[in-house]
């Protein structure tokens, strides 16, 4: 293990020389909750912060994002081209980020970068940047990461993990940007010693054991997805369901967007927004026609998407770090772990029912 | 609250038994402390499940528009003023509903709970006017009118105005309180104070569109955010469009909405852009001295007209 250790008084120091190499973004209290943000001049991240209300998605998959623009203006050299808008690429530091969100970027990375299709605008920024990790010591009562393919200490996606050892961090260098930004900070005093591997193993358990939240996905690739799809349970799942787009907009892992062109006397942009299954709009089709006319189909599409046609698709977990935003965030209490442990638990229904 | 558990269980069990209705609905205990889930009864045996205490801040008249059953519905002061809304507009019918009347004591904020508490909570009951607070590492009273929803501290009409029968004894009404305080602020500012109030209120804004899906006005089969030929407003983070959208939603809702709160309680990034119709609430009483759903006998003031108009042009 390569592990340096941070005297916490010495922290906010290297924080700020961090800031001459890297744009940070990190957690900030802004009053009634915590927003994952770009830190700017005279702010303070807040590294305590466990779940920010929105999750860091869009520190490189913003909410809305323009990809071209164009000029009818022929005082303008480039007039009537369709001009790509590059995103930002300066490196970035996505500061404090908790695992179960940097795990996200690895599922949402399955549908942005394939074999056949390459997303410049969202692998370009995410290669850009450097994930640091805040292991979490404490974390909330809808945390259920341990049981969604992750974990409190999990270092998928990370490039360095901060553990808070209450007197100092340690510093857990996973990838070679990790130790590059500890460089870049001036956080070398590395230990290598047995008892400190000992002491992050030992918070690290102490951290899995505290979860106490969970869901079962055991049966879920098994269940025959028709059969699934045409179960009697969705009207009671998505009777309280506002189709409000809060739940996706929140979590980390949805990854839906649609393009729009907006213009504005001469010139416009094409961008993207995120998108939501929850909305009526959400592949509705040029004739008119809607595949997803009712909140039945939709809230059956946002669970279906995540603990079925994901899990089917790529082998590899659900489409879910268990990060519980969706669960605090729902105006209606409508609880993904539950949801999951109906799906899980199903039972091919009799042909007459 | 809580006595209203048992009447509220009884009368969904017995109209089930008998077939009054086809389905009754309420709220279910839910998954987080003060939240409860909107649910829908069809058999009496599941009808225990039913739960009445001071989270059920969402309005349940958003769940009957355009069903075809006969409907059994747990309404408490605001839900019945937009029952009757919904009736008056021709979105059910008085004989499909049978109302269970809850007389109201007002809902609690979570946001306001949460904010007075350092720590996760784990379980909140409201006596009658304390909050029990809990969490992993502390306990705390708070008293019940520190964090009661803004629109439930002033609200006039707590017994429900229209139903089949209570789930209890009617409360008093509040009479001593100063309804629009807070719009009359608003009102007092210049206009730079008043376009800064709303830029800052607004910036949080995700475009979730959960305060008007939480809202029972809003059940336009295609809402004007969503159409395309033409399309009304931009669908970016862009400011303007954001702003577009809330004034023209809070229009859209003038003279018809009851300041329940729905919106938002719903909100998840904690906006209050109940202001802007609580200020459409007020005009329309001050001109026309009009409340909405109130009555079953009288039209809303957007869709009538009275030689008295106080509006010179339409004379
Ligand atoms: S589905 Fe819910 S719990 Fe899972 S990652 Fe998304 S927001 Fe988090
Ligand atoms: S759950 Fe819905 S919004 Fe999220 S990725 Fe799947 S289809 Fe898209
Ligand atoms: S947040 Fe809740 S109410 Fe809104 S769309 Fe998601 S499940 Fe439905
Ligand atoms: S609920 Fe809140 S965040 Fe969502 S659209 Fe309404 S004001 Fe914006």
């Amino acid at each position: 293990m390569k592990v340096t250790k941070i005297e916490k008084h010495g922290f906010e120091k290297g924080l700020n020389k961090i800031r001459k190499d890297f744009t940070l973004f990190a957690p900030v209290d802004c009053g009634e909750y915590h927003e994952f943000k770009e830190i700017e001049n005279g702010e303070k991240p807040d590294l305590e912060a466990v779940n920010t209300h929105l999750s860091p998605k869009s520190a490189i998959y913003p909410q809305s994002q323009p990809m071209f623009n164009y000029t009818l203006d022929e005082n303008e050299p480039d007039h009537h081209i369709m001009k790509e808008v590059k995103p930002d690429l300066s490196p970035r530091a996505i500061f404090g980020i908790r695992p179960c969100d940097a795990k996200s970027f690895l599922i949402v990375r399955r549908n942005f970068d394939t074999e056949e299709y390459k997303d410049p605008y969202w692998i370009e920024p995410y290669e850009a940047a450097t994930f640091v990790g805040m292991a979490c010591s404490a974390p909330c009562s809808t945390c259920f990461c341990t049981t969604a393919g992750c974990g409190p200490f999990n270092e998928e996606g990370l490039d360095l993990l901060l553990i808070d050892a209450e007197t100092c961090y340690y510093a857990k260098a996973i990838t070679d940007k990790g130790e590059k930004l500890l460089e870049s900070a001036g956080w070398l005093t590395w230990v290598d010693e047995p008892s400190i591997d000992k002491e992050i193993e030992d918070l690290k358990t102490a951290a899995e054991n505290r979860i106490e939240s969970k869901v079962s996905t055991d049966r879920l690739a098994d269940i025959e997805t028709n059969d699934l799809y045409n179960a009697s349970i969705w009207e009671d799942v998505s009777f309280a369901c506002i189709n409000c787009g809060t739940c996706t907009y929140v979590c980390p892992t949805c990854w839906c967007f649609d393009i729009q062109d907006e213009n504005c006397g001469s010139c416009g942009i094409r961008m993207r927004n995120w998108d939501s299954c929850m909305f009526p709009l959400f592949t509705k089709h040029g004739t008119g026609h809607n595949p997803r006319e009712t909140k039945i189909h939709r809230v059956r599409q946002r669970f279906m998407h995540k603990l079925k046609y994901y899990v089917d698709k790529y082998d590899a977990g659900i489409q879910c770090v268990g990060c519980g935003r969706c669960i605090r965030s729902c105006p209606v209490n409508i609880d993904i772990r539950n949801i999951c442990e109906l799906m899980n638990n199903h039972k091919q229904e009799a042909c007459a029912s | 609250m809580l006595e209203y558990n048992d009447k509220i269980r009884a009368a969904a069990k017995r109209l089930l038994k008998e077939g009054v209705v086809d389905m009754v609905i309420g709220f279910k205990k839910g998954t987080m402390p003060m939240m409860n889930e909107p649910c829908l009864i069809k058999r009496p045996e599941d009808a225990d499940t039913l739960v009445w205490d001071a989270n059920c801040g969402i309005n349940l008249a958003n769940y009957i528009v355009g069903r075809k059953e006969k409907i059994g519905i747990v309404a408490k002061g605001c839900d019945s003023r937009n029952i009757v809304t919904h009736i008056t507009e021709n979105k059910i019918e008085r004989d499909q509903l049978y109302i269970i009347g809850i007389p109201c004591r007002g809902m609690i904020d979570k946001t306001a709970v949460t904010n007075l508490c350092e720590g996760e909570i784990t379980s909140v009951v409201c006596e009658s006017d304390t909050v029990k607070v809990a969490g992993n590492d502390f306990e705390k009273k708070i008293p019940v009118s520190d964090v009661m929803q803004a629109n439930c501290s002033v609200c006039i009409h707590r017994n429900p105005v229209i139903y089949d029968e209570l789930a209890g004894e009617e409360v008093v009404e509040q009479t001593d309180v100063d309804r629009y305080a807070d719009v009359e602020k608003i009102d007092s500012m210049s206009t730079e104070e008043k376009w800064n109030y709303f830029e800052d209120m607004f910036s949080a804004c995700i475009r979730c569109y959960a305060c008007k899906n939480a809202c029972p006005l809003c059940y336009c089969p295609t809402c004007f955010v969503d159409e395309a030929k033409p399309q009304w407003v931009g669908k970016s983070q862009d400011k303007i469009d954001i702003r577009t959208f809330h004034f023209l939603r809070a229009y859209h809702c003038a003279g018809r909405c009851t300041d329940c709160g729905a919106c938002e309680r719903a909100c998840p990034v904690g906006i209050k852009m109940k202001t802007l119709t609580k200020k459409m609430e007020k005009d329309c009483f001050d001109m026309y001295g009009w409340e909405a759903g109130l009555s079953l006998d009288q039209r809303p003031p957007l869709d009538t007209f009275k030689p008295d108009d106080p509006e010179a042009f339409i004379k």
